[in-house]
């Protein structure tokens, strides 16, 4: 039998598919922000809420990738393939290398050690002027062009283009929460201490699950990349790295839908708050504290507390 | 020439460092006493720039200004405390979360109340000025600053290490609910320290606001300092927010001098080293 939530999964890729030829350019703009931004968080809650390792860096991978591909399409004229296998292959190693520091602390210590290292990042993309271009970032990365019949710089074939990336990703991330090591991961966060007495490499599954995650954030960041034909510092700031785990306690941690849907809420409210107003970031800050006052569960768990 | 270099690359590392040390000693004892790591201490640095300013723009008193900013801010970090943090107990990710929208909200509060313009705090004439000793030079601020924050370092010690309150804050660092068992006010002095931490936090802001300038963005700019400091030293230690604060300025000072481009990287590469090899920091204990 095939679970409820693939079900509701593979239901809310569809519906917006459907939707969307119907929508005007902005929503679909929006919606495809969500979708790339979906793989952001999703990949955050395989740390935070399956292995229950919050990270405060992980804008970091999704900013490396998108620089890769700024830099690769820009001076290089790279083509899809390359910026893909490059972007994520240099998230995974970043992952890798953070990854040693990070997993050797636990709790607060690795809460802050995520976020000095996702300033180091921040901090090349800021300072090594000569590689990033500093603050003024990198502009003009041209949609790729993959030799389909429709051209990805249209917003409807990019949507869609787009969606396909999250629903490879959602489909892969859940093969990996449901599979033996996803279910030692969920071990991990209930109790260390007891999984390392029935023999697991607990501090393997630890680092595997903060590589994974990685790659999957610099995924998310090359489409990113050529989403907004623009990359920034902004991109790897810390502001982006706790808008995501803000996605993730919203949608409710320990879910792969959960994140998806705080992912497009947040994406949604962000731009439409500004519209009206320019003191969006007072209404943000009001989310961040009406959310672990109100739903600290986040919006699945409430959801799932009131049918239980 | 060279050893002038040095000298004076010291000297401005060494003096950076005293001010975070202003900055990063609050952050640390916040999280020995509470166990809450503050991502919104620096905007409390930030707020206290801004309203130091604003004070010494009515008063022209610099130690008014000191003072005022100082002040205000402990308060809106009590309330902040008292109404927000202290439901949330010790969920880590509520307090990331909570402690984020506060830093959010206070930064949009500022942009809205000062404007988006760069500040700089006009210093009292006693304090502007260079001392100059042979070939070299040393901005009489910077010595100010060195002093304020060691008279302010051995009081706090002082305090924590030979009064009774500070025995009681002790305690409560090691081990809150034995704290609480023989009698000591915990909610209290968790109240105190906090108020402490953001009053600290916030002088550093207003003495900052002299030589780095007032500016948005600063608060996010400053805080991975301040983690870097209380990560390297060890959190909760007041010895080790010394020595790590001292130790970050002058590796930061001396990255920007010598790399320029790599400036981050000089900072964060050697408390990478450090933290392999003793993972609570210099004087953290498990």
């Amino acid at each position: 039998m095939i679970p409820r939530r693939v079900v509701a999964g593979l239901g809310a890729a569809a519906l917006a598919a459907l939707v969307a030829p119907a929508l005007s350019a902005y929503p679909l703009t929006l919606l495809t922000q969500a979708a790339i931004i979906a793989i952001l968080a999703m990949s955050l809650d395989v740390l935070l809420g399956y292995t229950g390792l919050p990270s405060l860096g992980h804008a970091a991978y999704f900013g490396v990738a998108a620089y890769a591909v700024g830099i690769l399409t820009v001076d290089y004229q790279c083509s899809f393939l390359t910026c893909l296998v490059v972007g994520v292959a240099l998230a995974t190693l970043t992952a890798a290398i953070f990854g040693l520091l990070a997993i050797r602390a636990a709790g607060t210590y690795f809460l802050m050690i995520t976020l000095a290292l996702g300033m180091v990042v921040w901090g090349l993309a800021f300072r090594w002027v000569s590689m990033t271009k500093g603050d003024n970032g990198i502009a003009g990365v041209p949609r790729p062009e993959l030799g389909l019949p429709w051209s990805l710089s249209l917003p409807l074939p990019f949507f869609y283009f787009a969606l396909t990336a999250t629903v490879v990703a959602w489909a892969l991330l859940g093969l990996l929460v449901r599979s033996p090591f996803g279910m030692g991961l969920q071990g991990i966060r209930e109790s260390e201490t007891r999984m390392r007495a029935l023999g697991y490499n607990v501090w393997l599954h630890k680092y595997l699950a903060f590589v994974i995650a990685g790659a999957f954030a610099g995924f998310a960041g090359v489409f990113w990349a050529y989403y907004n034909g623009f990359v920034s510092p902004v991109d790897v700031q810390l502001v982006t790295s706790v808008e995501t785990l803000l996605m993730v306690a919203l949608g409710g941690p320990g879910t792969l839908a959960g994140p998806a849907l705080g992912a497009t809420l947040i994406v949604f409210l962000k731009n439409f708050v500004s519209v009206y107003t320019k003191r969006w970031l007072l209404i943000l800050g009001a989310v961040y504290i009406g959310v672990i006052l109100f739903a600290p569960q986040g919006v699945l768990g409430a959801f799932k507390r009131r049918s239980a | 020439m060279r050893a002038a270099f040095w000298i004076t690359q010291t000297f401005n590392g060494l003096s950076y460092g005293a001010l975070l040390f202003l900055l990063a000693s609050g952050l640390s004892l916040i999280f020995g006493v509470m166990r809450i790591v503050n991502l919104a201490h620096g905007s409390y640095f930030l707020l206290g720039g801004y309203i130091g300013l604003s004070v010494i723009w009515r008063t022209g008193s610099f130690p008014l200004a000191l003072v005022g900013g100082a002040v205000a801010v402990a308060l809106i970090g009590i309330g902040m405390e008292r109404i927000f943090l202290r439901r949330l107990g010790t969920q880590t990710l509520g307090q990331v979360l909570m402690t984020i929208g506060f830093a959010l909200i206070f930064q949009d509060l500022a942009l809205l109340i000062w404007g988006g313009d760069p500040y700089s705090l006009p210093l009292p004439p006693a304090l502007s000025g260079v001392l100059t000793v042979g070939e070299l030079r040393f901005p009489r601020y910077r010595i100010f600053i060195l002093a304020l924050a060691a008279v302010i370092g051995a009081g706090l010690w002082l305090a924590l290490d030979r009064t009774r309150v500070g025995a009681m804050i002790r305690a409560a660092v090691d081990d809150a609910e034995m704290a609480a068992g023989v009698g000591i006010r915990v909610p209290t002095i968790s109240m105190g320290v906090f108020a402490l931490g953001a009053f600290l936090a916030a002088l550093g802001g207003v003495i900052g606001g002299g030589f780095l300038g007032v500016y948005p963005g600063l608060d996010f700019e400053i805080l991975p300092y301040a983690f870097v400091v209380v990560i390297v030293g060890g959190l909760g230690s007041l010895p080790g927010a010394m020595v790590g604060s001292l130790l970050v300025g002058l590796l930061d000072n001396f990255g920007k001098a010598l790399f320029p481009e790599l400036a981050y990287f000089t900072l964060f590469a050697p408390m990478a080293l450090i933290l392999a090899l003793r993972p609570t920091g210099l004087f953290g204990r498990t």
